[in-house]
């Protein structure tokens, strides 16, 4: 029975046919692949409803199309990245939305009317969004209270605060400097700034997940708590540190968003927050921590802002729109789990036999 | 709520107990079944949509020229299926409740959307107003109709959860699923039945909702989810499943309620309440946990000593 996991035809001391081993080994190759390789099948639904919109209508992907394509889910895929990380350690953060609007009313009223610049702006979103996380991960890792419990309560109060600090006032694009604006609207070789910043947070993200001893124990964490405390792992500190980090995207983006649209009221991003972990989640990464990659993350956000798009340019009746979203996003988690059992019983079975 | 009646004018007036009381209608009426949910460890985010969904449904059912003594009965079916459906992804599936009904929360409150649309339906009849107003308490009582369901409601619940054998089985499949469905507990059963029970819950409070508002919306309720989740975790219910007392998420429920009542009459703005309740909610969760810390370290200085 113990034995299932190891592999079986290296125990009869080499006695084993030749022939055998090998179309297993390919074969079981394959299914590894396709069962490591998660983020294919929802980087596959993207591309078919990317095709299927860009045949009904060849204008979803002229320049202006993709330009706006990749632009709104800039700061979508920004926050899917925070919070993937926040996920993959078996918690959830409930506030990015909340941090979203308060950095991004924040920045607007600091540099209503002077001439900083972006990166003052950007480096002043991304300090408010780190005392934000800071203080829930504080909360959640020191306080040991419920990562659910805790980012509600968060949100409530980063929100309520918004709403006393802006009292009805809105920030104003003609007041927010040249310098902010141009980050949101200007482009290089015809790339908006925005999804580039965007891609190099969500590859460093990445990088560090995969190759950094730190990254690979935020994967430890979310699988087995229990297992990573006896291995050792600094749990509390790992855990602070994601939220920190989940914070600070959320401040970016909060700046991004004042550069992106120039005017902010003191509800932006406003329910935003379960927009977020519906792209996490469809992306592959479980909520209940330990599996998944940003990669899948991002493209969650990219396939939820690519649905609405594509309803737009197919001319869906809009009250359709958050209907057909929900059951798209029911359908793809649901494939996502059957096709994921599926395998599993498969590689069970070989390894059976 | 002492330091409330001696502080405030006219909050121990019986008309305000009574508009306070109502207030909470729709979140009362949800916690409960949602009560159940998170001690059993799961959790329904749809409960809103939901409601705005039976809102809209009911409007778009009564611009028809339906009788609404059809409406009524049509608007709970489709509040069990949607919590079926729900029940069902989480149980055959084998998906998480968190991630299932976040997708539904979308689905249901986009299909609200679809059935009514951004229009508004008003024109309820008197009737069926006034018996979800304040203003028409139950005979001899201050206690407004939907209140008065809420308590014969949450009495029912209080006894299937800590009296009978269902009840026990709810904090097993919180507590350990595995142990329980080894137990001989028909855990994906009890599952269903339960999500059925919260959608059904939903829709009814969507229809208090409508007529409370003379309002019929699709965006009505929008958000509340969070605020029915508030006020159980607040009610000291164990968010990981298997603890918690039904008594305790009704405490939760009557305490926002009077919370914000009493800012109301102070003249606090609503932003101010929002970030209270927020406050309150993180602050309900820790100060046990360091009550515990506190303890422990004297005992252990007191052991050393």
């Amino acid at each position: 029975m113990s034995d299932t996991l190891e592999k079986p035809p290296q125990q009869p001391s080499g006695a084993a046919p030749d022939g055998r081993p090998e179309p297993r080994r390919s074969a079981r190759s394959l299914t590894d692949m396709v069962f490591r390789i998660r983020e294919l099948s929802i980087g596959g639904a993207l591309v078919l409803l990317i095709l299927g919109t860009y045949l009904a209508n060849p204008g979803f992907l002229d320049d202006q199309g993709v330009q706006d394509l990749l632009l709104n889910s800039a700061i979508l895929v920004l926050l899917a990245t925070g919070q993937s990380v926040v996920v993959l350690t078996r918690n959830i953060d409930l506030s990015v939305g909340s941090v979203v609007g308060l950095t991004a009313f924040a920045c607007g009223s600091f540099v209503s009317g002077t001439q900083h610049s972006a990166l003052t702006v950007v480096l002043l979103g991304t300090g408010l969004g780190v005392l934000c996380g800071l203080l829930s991960g504080l909360l959640v890792s020191f306080g040991k209270v419920p990562a659910l419990v805790v980012t509600l309560g968060m949100l409530y109060v980063i929100q309520g605060v918004d709403h006393v600090w802006a009292h009805g006032r809105q920030i104003n694009a003609a007041n927010v400097p040249d310098g902010v604006l141009e980050l949101g609207s200007g482009s290089i070789l015809g790339i908006p700034y925005l999804p580039l910043i965007s891609a190099v947070v969500l590859a460093a993200t990445a990088y560090y997940l995969r190759a950094y001893r730190s990254g690979r124990e935020l994967y430890a964490i979310g699988s087995s708590p229990e297992a990573a405390r006896l291995a050792g792992i600094p749990i509390r500190r790992r855990v602070l540190a994601a939220y920190a980090f989940s914070g600070a995207v959320a401040g970016f983006a909060g700046a991004l968003w004042l550069a992106r649209f120039g005017t902010v009221v003191a509800d932006a991003a406003n329910g935003w927050e379960l927009t977020v972990v519906s792209a996490v989640v469809v992306g592959g990464i479980a909520i209940t921590g330990g599996v998944g990659t940003v990669w899948g993350a991002a493209l969650g956000a990219l396939l939820l802002t690519t649905i609405g798009s594509a309803l737009v340019v197919l001319k869906v009746n809009p009250f359709w729109e958050q209907a057909i979203t929900g059951a798209l996003l029911l359908a793809a988690i649901s494939t996502d789990r059957v096709v994921r059992s599926r395998t599993t019983e498969a590689l069970r079975k070989r390894s059976r036999n | 709520m002492l330091a409330g009646s001696g502080t405030t004018d006219g909050f121990a007036d019986i008309t305000n107990l009574s508009a306070a009381l109502n207030d909470t209608a729709e979140i009362a009426l949800i916690a409960l079944p949602m009560t159940l949910l998170v001690v059993a460890g799961q959790v329904d985010l749809s409960v809103a949509s939901m409601l705005g969904l039976s809102s809209a449904l009911a409007g778009a059912l009564w611009d028809a020229g339906w009788a609404f003594e059809m409406i009524v009965p049509l608007c709970l079916v489709v509040g069990v299926l949607g919590g079926l459906l729900n029940g069902w992804l989480v149980t055959r599936v084998g998906l998480p409740a968190l991630a299932v009904t976040i997708g539904t929360l979308t689905l249901y409150r986009g299909l609200a959307s679809v059935v009514l649309g951004n229009k508004a339906v008003s024109d309820f009849p008197e009737a069926y107003a006034q018996w979800a107003s304040y203003t028409e308490p139950v005979p001899g009582t201050f206690i407004p109709y939907p209140i008065a369901v809420f308590i014969v409601l949450a009495a029912l619940a209080a006894v299937v959860l800590h009296c009978t054998a269902a009840g026990r089985a709810l904090f097993a499949i919180g507590a350990q699923e595995d142990a329980a469905r080894f137990a001989g507990i028909r855990v994906r059963r009890i599952k269903l039945v339960l999500f059925a029970v919260t959608g059904f819950m939903a829709s009814f409070a969507g229809i208090v909702y409508t007529l409370r508002y003379g309002s019929a919306r699709a965006d009505n309720g929008l958000g509340l989810e969070l605020v029915v989740i508030a006020s159980v975790l607040l009610g000291g219910i164990d968010f990981n499943g298997g603890k918690g007392t039904l008594g305790g998420a009704v405490a939760g429920v009557l305490l926002i309620g009077v919370l914000n009542n009493l800012l109301t009459l102070n003249d606090i703005s609503s932003e101010i309440q929002v970030i209270v309740t927020g406050v309150l909610l993180v602050a309900s969760v820790l100060t046990p946990r360091v009550i515990a810390l506190v303890t422990e370290r004297r005992d252990r200085r007191a052991a050393a000593t």
